[in-house]
């Protein structure tokens, strides 16, 4: 049994280093929205407040709700990104070392098409419920985009293993050569997470949206799930386009490590700084721009690749 | 051994989910239930080290039935959907007609004489299935595949009530277009 007891070890400590990059996200977030609001304290304590706030809350209920579904749409966008984490490589490490674990990532990152939705649904309240389909018809735009945008790193490392096509930057990142891919993903990333620009969905002009109804620790795992979907997401980008841990004096896993955080905290960071794209209208630009434009990168990728052969 | 429960729990799991979508009395659930029942079917898979086809199995899967929810809440004539509503219509044929089915191919899969396995698995196992599904038929495949495409795209073209006289004007010169939904990019 020793082989399965560290594989045990090792995915709790992928769990917690996980935790501790989504408590990191949530510290800089409090900070930075201390700091937009002006004067006041730091901020910094912000996420431990209101981690103490909602484990004592009482729980709200509502008429007819669907209780069940409810619960797994809530609690899922965590399982989301402790699934995410399981194939990217930490340095020489790697919990699940899928031979397909880029198409992995993708399975995990529609689920949120159905958790997000779940959320809205389960409350049985109609705000939440519109909320809900806000964020499906943000998911109509950004999937597509999202998908293709990973192509882009598999066809040129001819595998859709995610140690492969990390080993496969060895001379260049994937970023510098393919960014609008890099920008598709990033925007899916955002928009899985119900971040930033993709907040109409948890929109205060319908009373928190998805979030309508949530109380409690429900909600503590909701709101804690999107902040460790933005860190899975980060982590899986430095296999993908940043290089994986290739890096001067560092070691690999220190390496991937940095630049996971790097880009957490622009993800965190872009919040304040992108507005709010509305569903109707982001439907539009998905498909006529974005999606396009990921398509002709994916050939000109596939053409380099065919042509490197 | 794990392996082996495993795959009878993914199996148990599969069909009592499927079975599930016609108990349950919300669309939701019934949407949900088979697509937690395809994603047991999809980690069997996965059991058998078609990695590929198991994990797509999972990521198309529940992006239909996010989809089908969707749309099954949205258009259901006079919205029923948002109320507790029945999934089996003509119960007494149907639930024959079910087990029926059920008990055939499962007979079918108990008594057939499988063969002896013959040498061993070949190292890409997705590529020798497909291979063997497909083989000198790809060509026809590939094509079958963008001319259904083709006849989606067609289908909404000819579906659609609005042409580009109705957005552009007879001389197909206003701009912006005249649309009862303003896209985002201003065409």
């Amino acid at each position: 049994m020793p082989d399965s007891a560290v594989s045990a070890g090792s995915a709790l400590a992928a769990a917690g280093i996980l935790g501790l990059l989504a408590v990191l996200a949530a510290v800089l977030d409090g900070f930075l929205t201390a700091r937009a609001a002006g004067g006041g304290p730091s901020g910094l304590s912000r996420p431990v407040g209101e981690v103490a706030r909602l484990m004592r809350q009482r729980r709200r209920t509502t008429v007819a709700a669907d209780t069940l579904l409810w619960r797994i749409g809530s609690a899922g966008l965590l399982v989301m990104a402790l699934m995410i984490v399981t194939v990217v490589p930490l340095g020489e490490w790697t919990l699940f070392d899928l031979d397909v674990g880029v198409i992995w990532f993708n399975a995990m990152d529609v689920l949120a098409w159905a958790f997000v939705w779940l959320t809205g649904w389960g409350a049985n309240s109609t705000h939440s419920l519109v909320g809900g389909y806000r964020f499906l018809a943000h998911g109509l735009a950004y999937e597509l985009p999202l998908m293709f945008g990973l192509v882009a790193p598999a066809v040129a490392a001819s595998s859709l293993n995610v140690g492969t096509v990390a080993d496969a930057q060895q001379d260049l990142w994937f970023v510098v050569w393919m960014p609008v891919a890099f920008l598709a993903y990033g925007t899916g990333i955002l928009a899985i997470a119900v971040w930033g620009p993709f907040t109409p969905a948890l929109g205060t002009d319908i009373a928190g949206g998805v979030t309508a109804e949530l109380s409690g620790v429900d909600r503590l795992v909701f709101q804690g799930g999107r902040y460790a979907l933005l860190a899975a997401g980060a982590a899986f980008a430095v296999p993908m386009f940043l290089g994986g841990g290739a890096g001067p004096l560092l070691p690999g896993w220190a390496w991937a490590l940095v630049k996971t955080g790097a880009l957490l905290a622009v993800f965190v960071w872009l919040r304040r700084r992108l507005p709010a794209v509305r569903p109707d209208l982001f439907m539009e630009v998905g498909w006529v721009v974005l999606l396009p434009a990921v398509l002709v990168q994916d050939l000109l990728v596939a053409v380099v690749a065919v042509w490197r052969t | 051994m794990i392996t082996h429960i495993s795959f009878w729990v993914f199996a148990v799991v599969a069909v009592l989910s499927g079975a599930a979508v016609f108990w349950v009395n919300s669309m939701a659930r019934a949407s949900y239930a088979l697509a937690l029942s395809f994603i047991a079917v999809g980690l069997q898979v996965l059991l058998l080290h078609q990695n590929y086809i198991g994990v797509v199995t999972i990521l198309m899967m529940v992006m239909e039935m996010a989809v089908m929810a969707v749309y099954m809440v949205m258009f259901m004539g006079m919205n029923p959907a948002l109320m507790p509503m029945n999934m089996v219509h003509d119960k007494r044929h149907a639930l024959a007609a079910a087990v029926g089915a059920f008990l055939l191919l499962a007979a079918g899969a108990v008594l057939i004489p499988w063969p002896a396995r013959r040498g061993t698995p070949p190292a890409g196992v997705t590529v020798a299935l497909g291979e063997e599904l497909m083989g000198p038929k790809m060509l026809v495949m590939a094509v079958v595949g963008a001319v259904i495409a083709a006849t989606i795209v067609a289908g909404v073209v000819l579906a659609a009530h609005r042409t580009r006289y109705d957005r552009l004007g007879d001389d197909l010169r206003r701009r912006p277009a005249n649309d009862p939904q303003p896209g985002g990019v201003g065409r």
